[in-house]
């Protein structure tokens, strides 16, 4: 395993050593410590390695990712995982805002609670978190899923388009064209599969659906001013 | 962008190290705002007296005799503790107001950063670590304090227009965000009597939680009224002679976490801010709630109070 002190080697070092890996290679399980709070650790990587960030990390942590693993024993700052194409992103604490914005692909795991904007304008990403979410979250969603075992803030789905959202507890309020829809057995599927790949005990039968009344984002002229 | 740090401290050992631990946290927040800094640290009463803190651009002509002229305008005792471009003024507490109109007659260039039993303002055009160490910050001994280092996007890069702002006596208003409608809002401030001096955003969020003190609100009141009242984006941190505050817009977009041991209770922008305080691995770390006034104080249980947006 490397072991890289970000305090001491620096974050381009790091990063250049992180995103220099290849498909082939074989240095596959890396360890950052004196993460510090610090910005922009593990982004942009494309190879399946794991990384292990020990502590809390700043903004962006692990954006942009592809294939790898990236493991947070800590609590993310804003916009961990921002973009990522594929892969697999894992915070132990807590995530604040806009955790898994725009993210294309791979899976998002937070063990606390995230913060508001969580999943905003996702794009194919499944996010599951264990705990609550802010408010905001899954704003102009488009596709993918996000999973939430605790409660949402106010305005969950604000005009989304066709994520799926899935909460267990209770939602604040619902945004513009956001609406409950029926849990049918294939969607019971789905969050099981969620569930397992979020490291979840929550039962699938404990949660509900909410997704686009698509009312909003289809021309309506009632829709006009 | 703009960086807060806040430490209110519970543990009275800690006390000698404030200044030191507010300096480190503010320094780490340097590029979040690199252009002006300060400090506002609650430290020593005496009791009867007040400190009213104050800048001069030339120091040297203006505090050179401002205790004796002071003295003899004010018929009483004054004592001057000059801090580079700074100096602590103490006066009987009675002379507050008399103390301030002598000073705009004798030194009309003197400003006034601050007025309080406990509170010192210092604030300058620079960076976090020198505006620290001109002033010294960290030999300063408090209870709590609050600090700033500033992105400037509404106004002009000045020391009037850097933070912390003084809001009233022991009071102080930090803020990272962006005021939209701080234009009307001054004219209808001014128009109600209210001293603004610069094209500061900030200034006027500041007046505006004095006025509607002025008015009868008590400060938590006058902070849960901002909600309704401003437009734009704030994380607003208030000091005051006995504790601390904190209130995030409901949309919340400024970042802002906290942390709490036995010993303390600290605020920042980022996390970062907080990895060289005591035991913070194992501090409660959460994000204040949006549209939610938080306070914590020496003499009161700590409050969190939910304003509907």
């Amino acid at each position: 395993m490397q072991t890289f002190d970000l305090e001491a080697q620096g974050l381009r070092n790091l990063n250049a050593a992180l995103q220099a890996q290849s498909k082939e290679t074989n240095q596959t399980a890396w360890e950052v410590v004196n993460a510090k709070g610090s910005h922009a650790i593990a982004v942009g990587l494309d190879a399946p390695i794991e990384v292990n960030v020990k502590g809390s990390t700043g903004y962006y942590c692990a954006g942009m990712n592809k294939q790898a693993t990236v493991h947070i024993h800590g609590s993310a700052g804003p916009g961990v995982a921002e973009n990522m194409m594929s892969g697999t992103v894992i915070v132990e604490g807590d995530a604040s805002q806009y955790a898994g914005a725009t993210g294309r692909g791979g899976t998002l795991v937070i063990k606390g609670n995230a913060s508001s904007r969580c999943g905003i304008s996702m794009k194919g990403i499944d996010i599951i978190v264990h705990g609550n979410i802010g408010h905001m979250s899954a704003f102009m969603a488009q596709s993918g899923n996000l999973v939430v075992c605790g409660d949402a803030g106010d305005a969950l789905g604000d005009s989304i388009y066709e994520a799926r959202l899935f909460v267990r507890g209770s939602v604040k309020s619902l945004g513009a064209d956001c609406i409950e829809k029926e849990m049918r057995p294939e969607h019971i599927e789905i969050l099981k599969d969620l569930l397992e790949r979020g490291e979840c005990d929550a039962k699938p039968e404990e949660f509900k659906r909410y997704g686009s009344a698509r009312k909003l984002y289809n021309f309506d002229i009632d829709n006009a001013y | 962008m703009c960086g807060i740090v806040g430490l209110f401290l519970k543990d009275t050992s800690l006390e000698p190290n404030l200044g030191r631990m507010l300096t480190e946290m503010l320094i780490t927040m340097t590029d979040r705002g690199p252009d002006s800094a300060g400090i506002a640290i609650y430290g020593t009463e005496h009791k009867g007296k007040v400190k009213v803190t104050v800048q001069s651009d030339h120091p040297d002509r203006d505090f050179a005799d401002l205790a004796k002229d002071m003295q003899q305008a004010l018929g009483g005792e004054v004592t001057v503790r000059v801090n580079d471009t700074h100096a602590v003024i103490e006066i009987d507490v009675a002379w507050a107001a008399a103390g301030r109109t002598v000073l705009a007659e004798i030194r009309p260039d003197v400003r006034i950063m601050s007025t309080g039993e406990t509170l010192e303002i210092y604030k300058e055009v620079g960076l976090p670590k020198n505006v620290a160490a001109r002033f010294d910050i960290s030999s300063m001994s408090g209870s709590h304090g609050i600090g700033h280092t500033r992105m400037a996007t509404e106004s002009a890069v000045t020391t009037m227009g850097a933070h912390p702002f003084n809001t009233g006596r022991d009071q102080c208003l930090v803020h990272n965000g962006s005021l939209s409608n701080h234009a009307s809002l001054r004219r209808k401030l001014r128009k109600a009597g209210m001293h603004i001096e610069t094209e500061n955003d900030t200034e006027v969020g500041a007046a505006y939680v004095t006025w509607k003190m002025q008015n009868g609100a008590s400060l938590g009141e006058a902070l849960a009224s901002t909600i309704d009242d401003l437009d734009g984006f704030f994380n607003f941190v208030v000091g005051t002679k006995d504790g601390f505050g904190v209130v995030r817009d409901p949309i919340a977009c400024k970042p802002a976490v906290m942390a709490e041991t036995d010993q303390y209770v600290a605020f920042a922008s980022e996390y970062r801010a907080f990895v060289n305080l005591p035991g913070i691995d194992h501090a409660r770390v959460w994000e204040p709630e949006p549209a939610t006034v938080y306070f914590w104080s020496h003499d009161h249980a700590p409050t969190a109070t939910e304003k509907a947006a």
